[in-house]
């Protein structure tokens, strides 16, 4: 008997892939496990495993195509068998759309990320102690708006997700479409100003270029943040002396070069140990404080931008860290994070120092509450507390903080404790 | 133009039809030498004679049959129903007969009868005289139904209804006798089927019909104190409803209250609202406002009659609800 093979969620957040190549074509004998194809997600590329058996009779959705969670991509059976109803029949269904719908209904995806979790590769990074959070609490919440107001966010390509409702209960009403202003830049490629009479030779030409789904992702879940979390802002200095020599110190005895990085990722974690605030989730009626403190690292790709979490940092060693956050980026450097590898971090670092910039905000990514920003290391002329003048390498870091989750004093001891732990890291062992 | 009551504008009208169409003739309790109970068929008797202005006993279901009887043969009888409180003992000659004739007979007999008089809540009649029964009406197939509101309307109206080859329910209210507005002395009708816009507005639209079009009005004066612009649509033929009007004026503003001065269940407002709901929904920025009488018998007390029934100020209250402009 001939069974169709469904798109499956092959990330938490994905809603639709394309398929950018088949492993197998028809006629093959496929077993359960082997690799269908090779599906783009929102986040990276994926091998899709069959979890059935039979020949592959017909390929439904080619290369390039794309086809949304549920949809129906080839049909297995046995070998000769009239498949003939079943092709009318995936192929009479719409196709997907190639730009995501404002609102699209959501029935299909919840039996299908079912599957998708036995379907799904396994995780190679270590499992974390608790389950990691999925996606952020309030992207399956049914938004409530006016059905004019679903109407003007879908012919303005409006992702109502974004637009705070002024109505009864948070209801999205008209004037709240209306005066959505957009949080990034339109679409459509930058026109380059003027005649192309620039005596340089300008690169720059216009064009329009399709969003991937990646950028697609990330635009969406940063607005939510943006939009949806009261974000407010901490900044102090750092004199990064008695770092840079600690890490000195660590690197003459560790069998690799540790980056930077893993230095502040378990500072971070000591410091959030001390307020747990900091490693916490909105779940709109109640906060989930995290057992594990699960840090993401922001890391920039071609692409766009990925978060390799390091799991548990709070019980690993700045060694163990950093061996884990050196395979984690090479996998996102390749594309092939696994959805466990990048998703519910519980507290994000981003670090744009090696940019030469000297301080910055960083959007929160959620579920979790708060975001690292940390600056390059500068050398900075600095009052002693003898009133002498002193040149100090001095780094700038700003925390961002969800308000719902997190008060600024809360935030404010929290660096506090960070600043001293990285100026003195003695006082790690206190 | 003369400034004329409305009982003056339905007496026109019945005057102009009986001269235009000697098959015209008026029947029911006290029209003739008392001169109709609220005046409106005042003259008529001594004008047109017994044989056309026909006092009747108290026995709504035989006269109204009789009316049914002589429209079928070819008279143009308008009855009068004292009130419409009344009319529910002839409800059965309306449903089952005025209705269904032209029907059963496969066109063979025409049932041309209009019946006419106050229906809905007055003042000081307690529970089982202070009715609106609109949609007991609107709900048959085979009948029209009209509620004027002003004496334009009311004789435009009831010449077309007069004129018109099916039973016509037309539908008055005994608060209303004494309104007074503008009628031309020259001829003309109203056609059925077209709602009147009596105000125009951007924000939000109210939606009635009858005695209530008063308050609908003053809402729209409240309202635009505060800025609201508020567009009034007066619906007066109920069967058949101008839908597309309704229709046009929410796509419009997107909001709209529907106003009825009868019980909330099934009624004629329901049935807009329902309309609204559906054949409107992608251009409703908020959910339908229904302002109804409360659903219980009329009390007696008159601060409470007035209290069951709408109000401006619920109007106001439900156009600046369906807004979100609450408090």
């Amino acid at each position: 008997m001939a069974e169709n093979v469904l798109m499956i969620a092959l990330s938490p957040t994905m809603e639709e892939g394309t398929i950018l190549n088949w492993s197998a074509k028809e006629g093959d004998t496929i077993s359960t496990g082997d690799v269908l194809c090779e599906v783009e997600t929102d986040k990276a590329s994926m091998e899709y495993e069959s979890a059935q058996e039979g020949t592959l009779l017909k390929i439904i959705k080619g290369e390039g195509s794309p086809a949304r969670v549920g949809d129906v991509i080839a049909i297995i059976g046995e070998e000769g068998e009239d498949v003939s109803d079943l092709v009318a029949e995936a192929e009479a269904a719409p196709a997907a759309a190639p730009e995501p719908k404002a609102e699209e209904p959501k029935k299909e995806t919840a039996p299908a990320s079912e599957a998708a979790k036995e379907a799904a590769p396994k995780p190679a990074a270590p499992k974390a102690s608790t389950p990691a959070p999925s996606v952020s609490p309030s992207s399956d919440d049914r938004i409530k708006a006016s059905p004019l107001a679903r109407k003007i966010a879908a012919s303005r390509g409006i992702n109502l997700g974004m637009v705070k409702g002024t109505g009864p209960a948070g209801r999205i009403v008209k004037e709240d479409v209306e005066n959505f202003k957009a949080p990034l830049a339109p679409v459509e490629g930058v026109a380059v100003g003027g005649s192309s009479g620039n005596s340089f030779g300008s690169p720059l030409v216009d064009e329009t270029v399709p969003v991937s789904r990646m950028r697609q992702t990330i635009a969406k879940r940063l607005a939510e943040s943006k939009f949806g979390a009261p974000h407010f802002y901490l900044t102090l200095s750092v004199a990064m002396d008695g770092m840079v020599d600690f890490r000195k110190k660590a690197n003459a005895r560790a069998k690799e070069k540790l980056g930077l990085n893993p230095f502040f990722m378990k500072f971070a974690a000591e410091a959030i140990k001390r307020h747990r605030e900091l490693n916490s989730s909105w779940l709109g009626d109640s906060i989930q404080f995290h057992g594990s403190i699960d840090i993401g690292l922001a890391v920039a790709l071609p692409t766009g931008l990925i978060t390799p979490v390091v799991r548990d940092c709070g019980n690993k060693g700045i060694a163990q860290i950093d061996a884990e956050l050196k395979v984690l980026i090479d996998k996102a450097k390749n594309g092939g994070l696994a959805p466990d590898e990048y998703n519910g971090a519980t507290f994000t670092i981003s670090n744009l120092g090696s940019f030469g910039i000297e301080e910055f905000t960083a959007i929160i990514n959620p579920p979790g509450s708060a975001i690292l920003a940390l600056g390059a290391t500068v050398k900075t002329p600095v009052v002693n507390d003898n009133d002498e003048l002193e040149i100090k390498n001095i780094m700038k870091m700003t925390l961002s903080c969800d308000h719902r989750t997190i008060d600024g004093a809360i935030g404010a001891a929290f660096m506090s404790d960070m600043k001293k732990m990285m100026e003195d890291p003695f006082q790690l062992l206190m | 133009m003369a400034i004329i009551a409305m009982r003056e504008a339905l007496r026109q009208a019945l005057d102009e039809e009986m001269t235009r169409d000697e098959n015209v003739l008026l029947m029911g309790e006290e029209v003739a030498q008392y001169n109709g109970a609220y005046k409106v068929s005042k003259g008529l008797w001594e004008k047109y004679g017994d044989k056309r202005v026909i006092d009747t006993p108290i026995t709504e279901l035989g006269f109204t049959g009789v009316a049914v009887g002589a429209a079928s043969v070819g008279l143009r009888p308008v009855v009068e129903w004292m009130t419409f409180q009344f009319g529910l003992l002839a409800i059965d000659q309306i449903i089952n007969n005025a209705a269904k004739l032209r029907h059963m007979s496969g066109g063979q007999l025409k049932v041309p009868m209009v019946v006419r008089g106050p229906n809905g809540p007055a003042e000081f009649l307690s529970s089982q005289h202070s009715q609106s029964f609109a949609s007991y009406f609107m709900h048959i197939p085979g009948i029209k139904v009209v509620a004027p509101s002003t004496p334009y309307d009311a004789k435009g109206l009831l010449k077309t209804a007069i004129r018109d080859d099916n039973p016509v329910i037309f539908l008055e209210a005994e608060m209303y006798y004494g309104w007074t507005g503008e009628v031309p002395e020259e001829e003309y009708t109203i056609p059925f089927g077209k709602a009147a816009i009596r105000r125009e507005g951007e924000h939000v639209t109210l939606v009635s019909f009858s005695k209530p079009m008063k308050m609908l009005e003053e809402a729209a004066e409240e309202l635009a104190k505060e800025g609201i612009s508020a567009e009034v649509i007066d619906i007066r033929s109920i069967r058949p409803l101008d839908e597309e009007t309704i229709f046009g004026s929410v796509r419009k503003t997107n909001h709209v209250v529907v106003v009825d001065e009868a019980w909330p269940q099934a009624s004629v407002g329901s049935h807009i609202s329902g309309l609204i709901s559906a054949k409107c929904f992608d251009d409703l920025d908020a959910p339908v406002e229904f302002v109804s009488s409360e659903d219980v018998p009329m009390p007696y007390n008159h601060t409470l009659e007035l209290e069951v029934q709408p109000t401006v100020a619920k109007i106001v209250a439900a156009a600046k609800k369906t807004l979100y402009r609450e408090g």
